[in-house]
């Protein structure tokens, strides 16, 4: 009898995922697929292996580098930086309201950022920024002195991490309260210090969460686009941008296959991080049960 | 149960009034087009349409006309478009006015079938040569003046204007350079920039073509203009920032290479606030043919081969004239002295020796760009 019912109701709930899976499959599957599947053709329809050999040209690597070492950089730092706010949050009592705000202003930053970003970047610290000129002005200093940075990659890393820093704070302090204070007294009890128990129990405890959501970090920064394509016009350095440029190059033509290819390329570096990714998560799940 | 199938009823019936509207309004303007009894999508010709006040009466029958990457302040097009509207009863929708070429055809193959897909387009060169299957060959009257070499026998794309390749600068921030060399002096420290990246814009292109002509190369080979950047990039003037109105009006972009139409109209743009000059430096001077095309699927037909009648007609090429673009009628109208003369006192007749590059040239140019720009720049 329970057992019908059981199946029953599991019926049910899978019905009413299909909406969900219908889109899924039609909005996200389907043109993923088509995607990567115009990386195996020629422009005349032909099948051919080229655009994904096209991949190992040296310009392609190099473009492939910078997107992996500015989203590897700026999850580091996100994490770091996101991890210890979060620790610091820890220690105000839950519902104050400094914690309150915190959490709110995370949620907002953390979805404050292509053009918008970039526009607040560039009247900030942008040539003729507000900063830039203060400084100049006031100070003698000129932060450009060296070339204008924030136009190349290494002037991606202050905007990334303005929105790496506050997904961090979102995505990982629910694991820092999932600490429970018995295990704190526990561990009081049978003589540890407070730091044996940050060594030895809420390290192990926390590590998978935190390299989770580095990896989360990571990939966030790794498919970031708007930003980048607002503030670098020069050379298309980074992965999504040479994707746009195979697109819509008006002097490079008939390379409009490449850009499946390349994305074959970020979709390989993705489905790795996501198999590393739940593995982690599995292992949480182990201390949460 | 009642209450869930009225409103299903309710929007059952709203979709099929809606259907049926669609399918009416579709009906009417099949009706229009018949009415003047020429298929204006295969006329080659305003004869077709038996004379030019036939072709403006189809014209202005669709009333509408869909335009597609022309920015107001490139080569006078809002004045332009504007002339247009006011001649014809006809209104013109621009979309997406900073999108390039290749965005141009893409546009048109997602939209196809539509009514807002473009119904004429303005090309680069390379673009224009690889997409020819997908215009609508027409002649326009002006036909004869414009010379063979700027044209497609049959009328598939033409020739409209050209720019020169220049140096747009801001006198109160740099001086006057008076050679491309002396772009690489300490005076223009992080302040050169190129109108966006020559691996996907045509005009940026164009600009390392034309230093690779300064500087001792050929249109077969542009190596030289690569490493002007490169030395410029070494010397810390290269400013990597695509240049637009605005950051010319910020100062965020003092010095910029670019067409002359661009260049002169961020003059009049910014007027009274900073004084942008426009340098055409001695030496190699390089030009490149923008490309007029009607959309083979256009929606609008007639309107499409009116605006191609215009584009070719003294007004408009008059107005490409007024803002620093050379128009491919020039000599013609030279001649007949239909041509606005205060304006090319002002402007300065083209140089004779005017460089252009083959197909066969922008193409290998192009291939060294994808193979070398990023690392010269970067």
């Amino acid at each position: 009898m329970t057992s019908i019912a059981t199946v029953r109701r599991q019926g049910w709930v899978l019905l009413g995922l299909t909406p969900f899976a219908a889109y899924v499959l039609l909005f996200l599957a389907l043109p993923t697929t088509l995607a990567i599947a115009t990386g195996f053709f020629a422009k005349d329809g032909q099948f051919t292996f080229d655009n994904v050999a096209a991949l190992w040209d040296p310009a392609v690597l190099r473009t492939f580098g910078s997107s992996l070492w500015v989203s590897a950089v700026t999850a580091v730092i996100g994490a770091v930086i996101g991890a210890l706010l979060c620790y610091a949050l820890l220690g105000l009592r839950s519902g104050s309201n400094v914690r309150g705000l915190v959490d709110a202003f995370s949620g907002v930053l953390a979805q404050f950022g292509g053009v918008m970003l970039a526009f607040a970047f560039i009247a900030t610290i942008g040539i003729q920024g507000l900063v830039t000129v203060l400084l100049r002005d006031v100070f003698g200093i000129n932060i450009f002195a060296g070339g204008v940075w924030l136009y190349e990659v290494p002037g991606l890393l202050l905007p990334y991490i303005y929105f790496q820093v506050p997904l961090m704070v979102i995505t990982f302090m629910p694991a820092l309260e999932g600490l429970k204070p018995q295990w704190v007294e526990a561990a009081a009890t049978l003589g540890a210090s407070r730091l044996t128990f940050w060594r030895r129990v809420a390290a192990p405890i926390l590590a998978p969460a935190f390299f989770g959501c580095l990896l989360l970090l990571f990939a966030n920064a790794f498919s970031s686009y708007a930003t980048a394509a607002a503030l670098i016009s020069q050379g298309a350095q980074i992965v999504p941008l040479q994707i746009r440029a195979a697109l819509i190059s008006d002097t490079v033509l008939g390379r409009e296959n490449m850009a499946g290819a390349l994305a074959l390329g970020m979709t390989i570096v993705m489905v790795l991080l996501m198999t590393a990714y739940s593995a982690l998560q599995r292992r949480t799940e182990r201390w949460q049960r | 149960m009642t209450r869930r199938i009225i409103p299903a009823v309710a929007a059952a019936a709203v979709l099929a009034l809606g259907l049926s509207a669609c399918s009416g309004s579709a009906d009417a303007t099949t009706d229009g087009a018949n009415a003047s009894s020429v298929d204006a999508t295969t006329a080659t010709s305003a004869d077709a349409f038996g004379g030019f006040d036939q072709l403006v009466a189809a014209a202005e029958a669709e009333g509408e006309l869909n335009v597609i990457a022309l920015p107001e302040d490139w080569a006078n097009y809002g004045k332009i478009i504007d002339l247009f509207e006011q001649t014809y009863k006809i209104t013109v929708n621009s979309a997406d006015p900073s999108v390039s070429s290749a965005e141009e055809i893409q546009a048109a193959d997602n939209l196809k079938g539509q009514d807002t897909a473009p119904d004429v387009f303005d090309l680069g060169a390379a673009v224009a040569l690889a997409e020819t299957a997908k215009f609508a060959p027409y002649k326009v009257q002006t036909w004869e003046d414009i010379p063979a070499e700027n044209k497609e026998e049959t009328g598939l794309w033409v020739n409209d204007y050209t720019g020169l390749m220049s140096v747009g600068y801001d006198a109160g921030v740099v001086k006057e350079p008076s050679q491309l060399a002396d772009l690489l002096t300490s005076d223009y420290a992080g302040k050169v920039a190129l109108n966006g990246d020559p691996t996907q814009a045509g005009a940026a292109a164009a600009g390392v073509q034309w230093a690779a002509l300064q500087n001792g190369g050929t249109a077969d080979n542009i190596k030289p203009g690569i490493d002007f950047f490169a030395d410029l990039k070494k010397a810390g003037n290269f400013l990597p920032l695509d240049p637009t109105p605005s950051t010319i009006a910020s100062g965020e972009t003092p010095v910029v290479i670019d067409w002359s139409f661009n260049n002169v109209a961020a003059t009049a743009a910014n007027e009274g606030t900073i004084e942008w000059k426009t340098a055409i430096l001695p030496g190699a001077a390089l030009g490149s043919y923008y490309n007029q095309a009607i959309n083979l699927d256009a929606p609008h037909p007639a309107a499409a081969r009116l605006w191609q009648e215009f584009i070719f007609s003294d007004e408009a090429q008059n107005l490409y004239l007024e803002a620093g673009a050379f128009p491919v009628r020039l000599n013609a109208m030279v001649e007949a002295k239909t041509v606005n003369q205060d304006v090319l006192d002002e402007v300065g007749e083209p140089p004779a020796d005017l460089v252009q590059f083959t197909a066969k040239q922008t193409e290998g140019a192009s291939t060294l760009l994808a193979s070398d720009w990023a690392a010269a720049v970067s």
